[in-house]
């Protein structure tokens, strides 16, 4: 999976490649943040109108 | 001695009913379960129930079946799974499943089945009403439901020795079973995002209630299965995981350590430790729950201090070891208890090294990374509203406002079943547990089946008797056992009379 793969943490000796990159992994990082703000934007748009009253109005009484 | 890890899960739903004056849990829940099954509906058998009976040899007085709800909504699903209404609740149990990733799948199929209830729900209520459910464990205000696991043991074991070993595993298991919760309540010191849902409503060690005074080790002793042979263990330590990596790790790894505790290779297998109780179990489920760096330390009752992922990594140890010397046919099978090994370890490192790593994997990782981004874009402070709605919006099963469900279709989160088995199993019954005849039987003869429960089926054949078939062994009733059966019959009467001879 590549997200998998994404996320794995590097082994040290790869990390010290990285940071002789260093242009390419900010590139890189402004890629992912780019496509995080996308990701929230997109939630803004789903999110429950005033978040206080919503929050304060969830009340669950009995269970189990 | 070890036995098959049949096992499944029973998850409460948060419910509101959204644009009445005056909303009711419990007629809304009842709504959205008929919604479902406007079709013709099968009763629930309370017979055999008996929620009273308590593990330590004892029942408590005056605990029967809960004959008051019986008016509830009580059904079953030709998937095999119980679908009714518990307390102000809707609750899911899924089919008894064999494995782990049986078993996500399952859950799964449930949260796809409470979704389209929903959805058929709302062309029941009036105009500007909806209902929304949420499978989370916890209001924030002090209000906990729950999602308890069940998995088959040995009644031969001690439940002495059970309580010894689950005790810390139920304590440490926290930092990938959690679901995260933003703050904390049940008066449990501040805190701006914790591990579990759960942590702080556990305030004893072992008991019956699930309630009040919740205990880390729940006492319920109802096998649903033959009472000679096996016990149901109840576990009602959990959190309500969307995350399938989280499910499947939850439950594999524990019945990977009920066949430790049952072949009693935690306490003499080779290089077995010693100590394995912790000083105060219910503080330290806390004081994991409360840490998200994963260091902190629990004090053992010899007094030696460690962190629970030090703790798990003994637990896994001991695993990889039995799983040499004993196998893991009984524990899942040797394919999905390997990968319940491997991904163990992998989950354990990660947690050592950088929890926030495991993005896409665990739910309080998931949902806490999450927060972290609107934190840092918004300039918010953990007591913000928005976070806690975040938080709540996380849960929420329809899949356009599932902000976990946005995350899976943004791809940040791993899958370990296909979505097309997911549907299938909405109404598909796993093949390899009893539930497979009940499904089956449901789904061939509606009405013929008048009532079901766990273990038995009650089946009106005309004329004659009610004719009741006991279920009483879990591995028995499956695909392999029954396909042959039911395809060589063509009406229930055949089928009794099948099973008569």
């Amino acid at each position: 999976m590549p997200e998998q793969q994404r996320r794995q943490r590097p082994a040290p000796k790869e990390r010290v490649e990285e940071t002789e990159e260093l242009p390419a992994t900010s590139e890189r990082g402004e890629k992912l943040k780019g496509e995080l703000d996308d990701l929230l934007d997109e939630i803004d748009e789903v999110l429950e109108i005033n978040a206080e009253d919503f929050v304060k109005s969830y009340v669950q009484k009995g269970g189990e | 001695m070890a036995v098959p890890k049949v096992c499944g899960t029973e998850t409460e739903y948060g419910v509101v009913l959204r644009g009445a004056p005056d909303p009711n849990p419990v007629l809304a829940s009842s709504v959205l379960i008929n919604s479902y099954v406007e079709q013709r509906k099968v009763g629930w058998d309370f017979e055999d129930e008996s929620p009273g009976r308590d593990a330590r040899g004892y029942a408590r007085e005056g605990t029967q079946a809960p004959e008051i709800e019986t008016h509830l909504v009580n059904t079953v699903l030709t998937n095999g799974a119980r679908y009714y209404v518990d307390h102000a609740h809707p609750e899911y149990s899924t089919p008894e499943c064999a494995d782990a990733l049986e078993l996500v799948l399952a859950d799964k199929a449930g949260e796809r089945v409470l979704a389209k209830s929903m959805q058929a729900a709302s062309r029941l209520l009036e105009p500007g009403q909806s209902i929304v459910v949420y499978k989370n464990n916890s209001d924030g205000k002090g209000n906990s439901y729950g999602c308890h696991e069940n998995y088959l043991v040995d009644r031969t074991v001690p439940f002495s020795s059970l309580v010894r070993y689950l005790l810390p595993w139920f304590v440490t298991r926290q930092v990938f079973t959690g679901a995260g919760k933003v703050g904390s309540e049940n008066g449990a010191a501040a805190v701006d995002y914790q591990l579990s849902q759960r942590a702080d409503f556990f305030e004893e060690e072992v008991g019956l209630e699930t309630t009040l005074k919740r205990p880390i080790v729940n006492t319920r002793d109802e096998p649903h299965a033959d009472p000679q042979l096996y016990r149901r263990l109840h576990v009602i330590a959990g959190d309500a995981n969307l995350c399938e990596v989280a499910t499947f790790l939850k439950v594999g790894t524990t019945a990977i350590v009920l066949g430790m505790i049952e072949d009693e290779f935690l306490e003499s297998g080779p290089g077995a430790r010693k100590e394995w109780s912790l000083a105060g179990p219910v503080p330290a489920m806390r004081t994991v729950s409360h840490d998200p760096t994963c260091r902190a330390q629990i004090e053992l009752a010899d007094g030696r201090r460690m962190s629970a992922v030090e703790l798990q990594w003994e637990f896994l140890r001991l695993a990889k070891k039995y799983a040499d010397e004993t196998g893991l046919e009984l524990c899942g099978g040797e394919d999905v208890g390997g990968q319940v090994l491997t991904r163990w370890e992998a989950v354990l490192s990660a947690l050592e090294d950088d929890p926030m790593s495991l993005d896409g994997q665990l739910d309080w990782v998931t949902k806490r990374n999450l927060l972290d981004a609107y934190v840092e874009r918004d300039g918010l402070t953990w007591s913000d509203p928005k976070l806690a709605l975040l938080d709540l919006q996380y849960h929420d099963v329809r899949p356009d406002r599932s902000l976990y469900e946005r995350l899976v279709r943004a791809g940040k989160v791993e899958r370990l079943v296909d979505e097309q088995d997911v549907q299938e199993a909405i109404t598909e019954p796993p093949g390899s547990t009893r539930a497979y005849f009940r499904g089956t039987c449901l789904a061939r003869w509606p009405e013929a089946v008048v009532a079901a429960n766990w273990d038995s089926l009650i089946l009106d054949v005309g004329g004659d008797p009610l004719k009741r078939i006991p279920m009483m062994e879990p591995l028995r009733g499956t695909r392999a056992h029954v396909e042959p059966l039911f395809a060589s019959v063509d009406s229930p009467a055949e089928l009794v009379a099948r099973l008569a001879s």
